[in-house]
């Protein structure tokens, strides 16, 4: 069962020769290069990343067996360790001693992406310095002690360096100690205890994930979860220190998803040489290279509200959330309205950053203005998002009463507001053409009622096209022009079409627009009607305009008004026309 | 514009009468059509202590004038008879069915010296047709809201039947009618809304999509507050009538327990449960009483295929009112009462104070509310909305209105003047008690307007009319 799995190895394996007698292989984690050395380097040195850019080929001189062999960050320099005392650097050979410390350590861990050195020391071990390295110096940072399980006695080393792991989550370092099942202690399994080490301050422990069984262990971060491997039951656990459990103590946590094992891997036989079927190098070497599947954790974590926020977290989410979204069966309303809730928390947030980085960008920069523009992760789920990947789709679906589709639309409305976004007209269309469609008008009029549905020009002449099939939908489209205030010349169009010429002069009157309409729009429209009195009584207001405007009555040629001017001397006689009155 | 100046009754020593129900029946001229049966034809008649023979020649005698003056007009046939002691309103709700309401004109007794019997004076044009004939139909409205359309009983248990539902529905129905204190509002029949702001609104919905998904036996949902509606799943012309029941009949009998002192018997029993305020209006009175009856008013309502027959079930935790309403085959248990009771009372208790605090901010936000000076009835044809300043609080048993029955009347007249023509139209009219009435009417709208100016001029009124519409009536289309 394929699905089953939500974890799987990278698509593009690192292959090289395995170790042997003649060949010694490497990794750096620093830059996630394997080093094959066959014959001390005398036959070939061949480096290979996770992608094909930083693979090298080269070959050194036989000096001796080879220890350690690492290149600087752009494998500008090579640093070969031959004894346990000296390194050698190619390239380069002269180096400057910065700082030193005095310390006697058991053994040191290295974590390249924050540059922190962790230093094991006293008898037992686990009296952990670390120093940090920036531009050069190097900061000695407050020293912490790893509680142990039991105290031995005589003290001997006790911490070893394989269960001690350091790694960034959600941006921040953290020491990860595998501390192992006590037959004394009565505990059920083994834990993984994780101690926050801040740039500044004490080192803190933070969380503790329970294992649940005992054995060995393997440490992986992907996508900032923590993935710990089983030996002996080939399966993997996935951890999120954001996940809250509200069912246990604070910062303890239990497994996400039940224990499965990685989805199966065959690495293609490519070349002449013959590659063993198992990679020798233990998998945790490829940190980079895990892949979380989120689609399976859909059907494991059945929580749909702890599953957002899961998802929420992860770095390839959209199309996953997405999917759940659109999965929303009947029944779940509220489990709807938890996830809406959810994305547009984080659309909110993102949107918010986004508008203060805009402010301060065009607002008089302050200290040099360090503020970054905000980063849009996948988890922001924005309107068009879910109208192109989930609403407009889910309103067709024939399986799914309009009860519920319109509920979830107006949920997804709620929740907008709710979080003072800004709806997006074209939610509201798809509300009304779902309405519409199921000849739910009274609904759609209450809404409007209460301004649910906001108002806008394009919502106004949205409901203009229904007065057909609806005819209140005219007056509900009037009072939101009246209400946009920036549409009167609307309104007059919209009273002109109906015929109702002395309302659209009124109108127009009342908004004080009267001076600057084209007063033959307003004669065609009277002279449509066949009202010849209407016609008389409008022709008559603007010959007023013309006077107090002009100091006289007739229509400049530019109004085009001839046509209407024959028209009224043909009904009335010439003697009918306003006379210009002389001062 | 219009200028009337109306006659005012005057005189203090007189004793007045209102108006008065005199008879109301209902009959059907093809039940009884040979000579010596038509008994047949009444269905209903009302005061029944008439005597047989009268009632058949009332009866015959409408028959008569309806016939009569149908060849003058066979597609509008009479729909009132004016005589000096009263008035007739006839009405054909369905096809050879008729529904008769005679109402006694009111009338002035003047004392007589010398020991006379006094003088009465019947006031023959104080009565308005549309409001009395809007009467009768809601009559008819209100009954078919409960038991269907007469055709509909004529079909299931043919004429006793029907017989038997009349005598029942409306020998309660008609005490409850209060012919003194009909108004232009009977002629709207408008639903009162409660204003809201989006938010609470969204919630509402929320709630109302909530409670119809996990409790899938109901078909619409209705919700008020305060006696107004904010949200109907019903179509606007059955929702027009409930809401007419539900105000003006339901609430009025359950008045706020909350509100009733600590010992009295209104005050419900409080059964530990202490988690909300809801309650039942319709079915049990108390849920916990094992002899309770899971029994609800039935409704029709319409349907694509005519009409479907529901359960009514009204529910309400402090001023908040839902009313649910579930298909009539099915039959409604106490797990589906409590279940109901369990998940609509903690969230609709909550709504409730909700909607109270978000009320209270708008208002405060609004300013304080500014006792205008004028008096004013807004209706809105294309979605019933109706607003007075005219009318107090609706009760059970009177409508309550803040001016004299002329000025009611003076609107009641320019209402009609505004039935007669499409065109948008305004009139003001200057009343004997210096009061300036003004009646705008601009698409499908309608303002009346009481000011009390006596010295101000038409120019003024105008203005001041104008300046009502702008602050309150400034989010629509309201043509000056």
């Amino acid at each position: 069962m394929a699905e089953e799995h939500y974890l799987e190895l990278s698509e593009n394996p690192v292959q090289f020769e395995h170790a042997s007698s003649v060949n010694n292989v490497f990794f750096d984690e620093a830059n996630k290069q394997v080093f094959a050395v066959r014959s001390g380097g005398a036959t070939g040195v061949v480096v290979k990343g996770p992608d094909d850019k930083s693979s090298v080929a080269f070959r050194m001189d036989d000096k001796g067996e080879v220890k350690c062999i690492k290149f600087s960050i752009g494998n500008k320099i090579l640093a070969v360790q031959r004894t346990s005392k000296s390194v050698v650097f190619p390239d380069k050979r002269s180096l400057k001693l910065l700082k030193s410390q005095s310390i006697n350590v058991n053994w040191y861990q290295y974590c390249p992406e924050t540059a922190v050195i962790l230093l094991s020391t006293t008898v037992q071990g686990n009296v952990l310095q670390p120093f940090a390295f920036r531009n050069g110096t190097m900061t000695r940072m407050t020293k912490f002690e790893i509680e142990l399980p039991v105290v031995p006695k005589p003290a001997k080393l006790t911490l070893s360096e394989r269960d001690i792991a350091m790694a960034t989550i959600y941006g921040q370092l953290y020491v990860m100690y595998l501390k192992h099942h006590s037959r004394t202690v009565n505990s059920p399994g083994a834990e993984v205890v994780l101690y926050h080490l801040p740039r500044e301050g004490a080192c803190k422990k933070s969380h503790v994930l329970k294992l649940n069984t005992t054995g060995k262990f393997a440490l992986n971060i992907v996508d900032n979860l923590i993935v710990v491997h089983h030996q002996s039951s080939q399966t993997s656990l996935i951890f999120d220190t954001r996940l809250k459990e509200p069912d246990c103590a604070v910062n303890t946590h239990q497994p996400v998803l039940p224990a499965r094992s990685i989805h199966p891997y065959r690495i293609p036989l490519s070349g002449p040489a013959a590659v063993p079927s198992q990679p020798p190098v233990p998998c945790q070497l490829f940190n980079g290279s895990w892949i979380v599947l989120l689609p399976p954790t859909v059907h494991l974590l059945q929580d749909k509200g702890k599953l957002m926020d899961f998802l929420l977290r992860r770095r390839d989410c959209k199309m996953v959330i997405l999917s759940v979204c659109s999965q929303s069966e009947k029944g779940s309303l509220p489990v709807v309205a938890t996830v809406f809730d959810k994305l547009n928390q984080v659309y909110k947030e993102y949107l918010e950053a986004e508008q203060s980085y805009t402010a301060m960008e065009s607002g008089p920069s302050r200290g040099g203005g360090a503020q970054k523009r905000p980063v849009r992760t996948q988890a922001v789920i924005d309107q068009s998002d879910m109208y192109t990947h989930v609403l407009s789709a889910f309103t067709e679906r024939k399986d799914v009463s309009h009860k519920f589709i319109i509920a979830v639309l107006m949920e997804y409305i709620r929740s907008l507001n709710q979080n003072q976004i800004t709806v997006q007209h074209y939610l509201y269309e798809l509300v009304i053409k779902t309405l519409v469609q199921n000849n739910l008008f009274y609904m759609l009029h209450q809404f409007l009622q209460y301004h649910v549905l906001s108002d806008s020009k394009p919502l106004a002449c949205l409901l203009l096209s229904l007065e057909s099939t609806y005819p209140p939908a005219h007056q509900l489209s009037l009072d939101m022009l009246k209400r946009l205030s920036t549409a009167n010349d609307e309104i007059v169009e919209v009273l002109l079409s109906k015929q109702q010429v002395l309302g659209a002069l009124r109108f127009i009157r009342s908004v004080g627009g009267h001076d600057n309409v084209s007063a033959r729009k307003f004669l065609d429209a009277a002279r449509q009607t066949g009202d010849q009195m209407l016609f008389y009584t409008v022709f008559r207001s603007f010959q007023q305009r013309n006077q107090r405007l002009r100091g006289n009555p007739s229509f400049n040629p530019g109004e085009h008004c001839e046509e209407h001017v024959a028209h009224f001397k043909q009904l009335f006689g010439e003697q009918a026309l306003m006379k210009p009155t002389t001062v | 514009m219009l200028m009337i100046s109306p006659k005012m009754a005057s005189g203090a020593q007189d004793k007045q009468y209102t108006p008065s129900l005199l008879s109301f029946f209902i009959y059907n001229p093809t039940f009884g059509p040979r000579e010596g049966e038509e008994e047949k034809k009444i269905l209903f008649y009302h005061p029944s202590e008439i005597e047989k023979n009268e009632k058949i020649r009332n009866v015959g005698l409408c028959e008569a004038i309806v016939q009569f003056t149908r060849t003058f007009c066979p597609t509008k046939p009479a729909k009132s008879l004016h005589t000096q002691k009263n008035r007739q309103f006839f009405f054909e709700p369905e096809e050879n069915f008729w529904i008769v309401m005679v109402v006694r004109n009111p009338m002035i007794e003047k004392p007589n010296k010398d020991g006379k019997p006094p003088t009465i004076e019947y006031q023959e044009e104080e009565l308005l047709d549309t409001v009395y004939g809007a009467v009768v139909r809601q009559c008819y409205s209100m009954y078919k809201l409960f038991n269907g359309t007469f055709g509909r009983v004529m079909e299931s248990g043919g004429v006793e039947l029907l017989i038997q539902k009349l005598e029942k529905f409306f020998y309660r129905y008609l005490q409850t009618l209060h012919l003194q204190s009909c108004d232009l509002l009977d002629v709207f029949g408008g639903i009162s809304f409660f204003p809201l702001d989006k938010m609470t609104y969204l919630k509402i919905q929320s709630f109302v999509n909530r409670v119809e998904e996990s409790l899938s036996l109901i078909k619409y949902t209705a919700f008020l507050y305060n006696d107004q509606l904010i949200w109907s799943g019903l179509e606007q012309d059955d929702m027009k009538i409930l809401y007419k029941y539900l105000t003006t009949s339901l609430f009025p009998r359950h008045s706020e327990p909350e509100l009733a002192g600590r010992d009295s018997p209104l005050r419900p029993e409080v059964t530990g449960n202490l988690l909300h305020y809801g309650r039942f209006l319709t079915g049990p009175a108390n849920l916990k009483d094992p002899e309770a009856k899971f029994r609800f008013p039935k409704i029709f309502v319409s349907a694509e295929d005519g009409y479907e027959e529901l359960h009514l079930i009204v529910y309400k935790a402090m001023s908040a009112a839902a009313c649910f309403m579930i298909s009539a085959n099915v039959e409604l248990t106490r797990e589906f009462c409590e279940q109901l009771d369990g998940l609509v009372g903690p969230q609709l208790t909550l709504l409730a104070s909700d909607i109270c605090e978000q009320f209270t901010i708008n208002r405060r936000i609004s300013g304080p509310e500014k006792e205008p000076q004028f008096k004013f009835i807004y209706f809105n044809h294309m979605n019933l909305a109706e607003k007075s300043t005219i009318h107090m609080r609706k009760t059970a048993s009177v409508c309550l209105t803040s001016v004299h029955p002329d000025l009611m009347k003076i609107l009641g007249d320019i209402n009609c003047d505004f039935a007669r023509v499409d065109e948008d139209e305004e009139i003001i009219v200057k009343a004997m008690t210096d009061y300036w009435v003004v009646g705008k009417k601009s698409d499908q709208r309608e303002l009346y307007v009481i000011l009390n100016q006596k010295n101000a001029n038409l120019i003024e009124v105008n203005e001041e009319v104008k300046r009502l519409c702008a602050t309150q009536f400034n989010n629509i289309f309201f043509l000056d």
